[in-house]
């Protein structure tokens, strides 16, 4: 059946290398993981403990995003690539990508209200666990939901100006989301780096059953309030994360908006980095009522 | 990899694609990522089919032989499961046959990302060396390589295994994980979005809806074990103690987590095997599948209930007489919609105008199999039996009929069904029946005494056991080694096919085949459907 020339709107991507060099610097990342947290294993020789495979690994995943949205740039923005039919495929991935991170995060507030509705389901009297004194959740908490809240409403500015052809609204009100965002990382730093509890067995490396923990929860004691600190800091360091990509992904759109690559018909780089702070939005406030308000006890 | 799948020659004038290497490495077109995948899958399959031969070589008789140290047995009890389930099953199915099928079942040119595809390939076998790398390296005590298994159940898998092999493995299953999520994200997208005018959604064949179910419960699932792993690594390396008894944490959220990702996943698994097997058994049958839209649908009710029944696995691991009570009640209503779709295969057979070709005795032998593998998972459905069958070889007969053999029968289905049409040469009939009967009689003899093994006690996952197993041990290990047979006449036929080169036509099947794959050439070009079908 021959094939003529093209008659649809599909985008057909040319040949790239990013997949496969995208796929090496993961793959150099978390093999260098695998070396840099084994520090004691002898069996890696030098390499045992040393961070630079995994800085090089990185280096490449970030070189490739970078590679592979400025080449998703230049086909939306100089090719004209993007038919409407391939922006609405855009905006299913997006929806789609967002979904496996909210089913990601149900891993971990799983891993929560496992602790905080069931303590008496494991060898824990409460929750949350005796001795421990959790962060208030009205002082920094709090501050950093109205910091996010407040950047919600700036985006929206910001996605409004652009429908209007404002170009210096969508500049000023993007600049400020992203500060807010930048505050917010630097507050939820600073509140997890005053929480009066320890992360785990405060960060001490697994050993067999000859740690201190193992055998006094022989004699029956243990140190049963590490489950807090494990969960609140893991939670937080990924929603932390979470936060600051989006706030990198606003700040790409910053850059697009300042060189106008945004129209008021165009514009779904900007929707995707919206609708991903929003995400990160709803996810924080999850966070804030299940586990500094509700998970305090 | 020779010349035989070089798509240039087969009479297309207007080929512009990149040639090389660089066709492949930088490729983003489905049809050879497709290829790709499907030879990824052969490999993978031939290395997970070899571990399997060592580990029935050990159990052929009591007392240990080959294996003086029983770790490494658990190694490679580890390595088979991971191997099978993530490196060969799903990318042959989702990956082979979803990448090539999708575009063309739905009139579409392309998947609707496809660098993102490109990138969902090239993860496969980085993640893979990675599992390959965790056999140097300390596990446990033991020795090298990861021995705990496939489901990396805490503690094993923490203060069980202070070598670096488990990080091995937990960072490859994270890569494959990031790998199946992207190309659901990208299934789902082009099922979706990139249907040709007129294929209404229930108008699509039965192997892309399968596709869409199985992309949507990989979508939701393996985000869980990504977080449930990212966990294990955290309480091995950054102190935390969500696993560990001793800081408060609780081992059994590791189970919840795994296998409500697992139950979705191996479900996700089965699905497109379905979809093929609906695919063959209306081709040779010369009939459309009997209930189209109920398959369909049963197949979405299948995956809506693989979310609700993930404890069916973990009825000996201490949770309440009510919490069991409902999960039996979630796994056997799995029952009614599977048997749905069976019975809609044996009805398609009915009255029909039967041919056995290869791909046909293989989508036959599907259902017969399937139905064993289904009933003991009735059994094993049931907290009053689990206590006793749980841990035994009688679990490894219900998951090897399942998927051990029922899912491969539906891979070699879907691969004699369309190795024309990829590949564009005729495979050797009697070679593939050869292959065939080898194989049925093979798993066959090699797994059905383990329901035996496991009623009488026998234990899973133990390279010894006592000598009155003995009998059914060394059945079980001939048939094993007969299977293993079955691959070789497997790779002699596609040796001998390529090698042969028998062009085939448009449509090798006839009247039957009726999706729109077959009104192309074999194979088809490299870009399809420049301009749209219409589907009336």
């Amino acid at each position: 059946m021959a094939q003529g020339e093209v008659k649809h709107d599909y985008h057909l991507v040319d040949p790239s290398p990013w997949p496969v060099v995208g796929a090496l610097g993961v793959f150099l990342m978390m093999i260098g993981a695998a070396f840099w947290l084994n520090k004691t294993y002898a069996g890696f020789g030098v390499l045992a403990g040393i961070p630079w495979i995994f800085a090089i690994g990185l280096a490449l995943v970030l070189y490739t995003m970078a590679g592979w949205w400025r080449d998703v740039i230049t086909e939306s923005v100089v090719e004209g690539a993007h038919a409407p039919v391939v922006k609405l495929s855009l905006r299913y991935g997006m929806v789609l990508f967002i979904v496996s991170e909210a089913m990601f995060f149900a891993a971990w507030f799983w891993a929560w209200f496992n602790f905080a509705l069931f303590p008496y389901d494991t060898a824990l009297t409460g929750w949350p666990p005796a001795g421990i004194v959790p962060l208030d959740p009205w002082q920094l908490p709090l501050l950093g939901t109205v910091i996010l809240l407040t950047s919600g409403t700036t985006v929206t500015w910001a996605h409004h100006a652009i429908q209007t052809g404002n170009k210096r609204g969508a500049i000023l009100a993007l600049s400020l989301t992203v500060i807010l965002g930048v505050s917010f990382t630097v507050l939820l730093a600073t509140a997890c780096a005053q929480a009066p509890f320890s992360f785990g067995f405060k960060g001490a490396a697994l050993t067999a059953f000859t740690d201190p923990a193992h055998t006094s929860l022989a004699a029956g004691q243990g140190n049963l309030g590490a489950i807090y600190g494990s969960i609140f800091f893991m939670a937080n360091g990924i929603l932390g994360i979470h936060v600051a990509a989006g706030t990198v992904f606003l700040a790409v759109c910053l850059g697009r908006a300042i060189r106008g690559h945004f129209t008021p018909t165009r514009h779904f780089g900007f929707e995707a980095a919206a609708w991903f702070w929003h995400f990160v939005i709803v996810i924080w406030l999850i966070l804030f009522v299940a586990v500094y308000v509700f998970g305090r006890g | 990899m020779s010349d035989a799948f070089e798509i240039a020659d087969v009479g297309t004038v207007h080929e512009d694609h990149p040639r090389g290497w660089r066709r492949y490495v930088y490729s983003t077109n489905h049809k050879d990522i497709a290829t790709m995948y499907l030879w990824f899958a052969v490999v993978a399959g031939i290395a997970g089919g070899g571990l399997s031969m060592l580990i029935r070589a050990e159990l052929m008789e009591p007392g240990l032989q080959i294996f003086k140290n029983p770790h490494l047995f658990n190694v490679l009890v580890t390595g088979h499961g991971l191997i099978m389930v993530f490196f060969m099953v799903m990318p042959a199915l989702i990956g082979g046959f979803g990448n090539w099928l999708v575009p063309l079942m739905i009139g579409a040119p392309d998947v609707a990302f496809p660098r993102l595809n490109a990138l969902s390939f090239w993860l496969l076998p980085f993640s893979f060396a990675l599992l390959i790398l965790s056999l140097f390296v300390d596990g446990d005590a033991g020795g090298r390589g990861a021995g705990s298994g496939w489901t990396s159940i805490a503690p094993l898998t923490t203060t069980g295994s202070p070598g670096p092999a488990t990080d091995f493995v937990i960072f490859a299953l994270h890569i494959a994980a990031a790998s199946v999520i992207l190309g659901a994200i990208n299934f789902i997208t082009t099922i979706l979005n990139m249907r040709s005018p007129g294929m209404t959604l229930h108008k699509m064949p039965l192997f892309v809806w399968s596709i869409l179910v199985t992309a949507f419960l990989l979508l939701l699932a393996m985000p869980v074990l990504a977080g449930a792993i990212t966990m294990l690594l955290a309480d091995r390396h950054f102190g935390t103690s969500f696993f560990n008894p001793a800081g408060g944490g609780d081992p059994l959220l590791y189970q919840q987590l795994f296998w409500f990702f697992a139950q979705p996943a191996l479900t996700a698994v089965m699905l497109p095997a379905f979809g093929i097997i609906g695919h063959v058994v209306a081709a040779f049958a010369k009939k459309p599948v009997f209930g189209h839209l109920g398959v369909a649908y049963a197949m979405v009710t299948i995956g809506f209930i693989s979310f609700m029944s993930w404890a069916d696995h973990l009825y000996t691991a201490g949770l309440t007489a009510g919490t069991r009570t409902w999960f039996m009640f979630a796994a056997l209503a799995m029952v009614v919609p599977v048997v749905v779709v069976i019975s809609s295969f044996i009805a398609t057979l009915w009255g029909g105008s039967i041919t056995f070709k290869p791909p046909m005795l293989f989508a036959v032998a599907f259902i017969v199999l399937f139905t064993i593998g289904g009933l003991s998972g009735i059994v094993l459905a049931n907290p009053g039996l689990a206590p006793v069958l749980h841990g035994t070889a009688y679990v490894m007969a219900h998951l090897h009929y399942v998927f051990g053999t029922s899912a491969v029968f539906a891979i070699f289905a879907g691969w004699y069904f369309w190795f024309p049409k990829f590949f564009g040469y005729l495979a050797n009939e009697t070679l593939a029946k050869i292959h065939f009967w080898i194989t049925f009689f093979g798993v066959n003899i090699a797994f059905f005494p383990l329901h035996f093994l496991g009623l009488s006690g026998m234990g899973r996952r133990i390279a010894d056991y006592s000598d009155a197993y003995a009998g059914w041990n060394f059945v079980s290990s001939i048939g094993a080694f007969v299977t293993g047979g079955g691959v070789v006449v497997f790779l002699i036929m596609l040796v001998e096919a390529f090698a042969k080169k028998r062009k085939a036509g448009d449509n090798p099947w006839g009247a039957g085949a009726t999706t729109l794959e077959w009104t192309l050439s074999s194979p088809p070009p490299f870009r399809t459907f420049n301009e749209l079908p219409k589907i009336t």
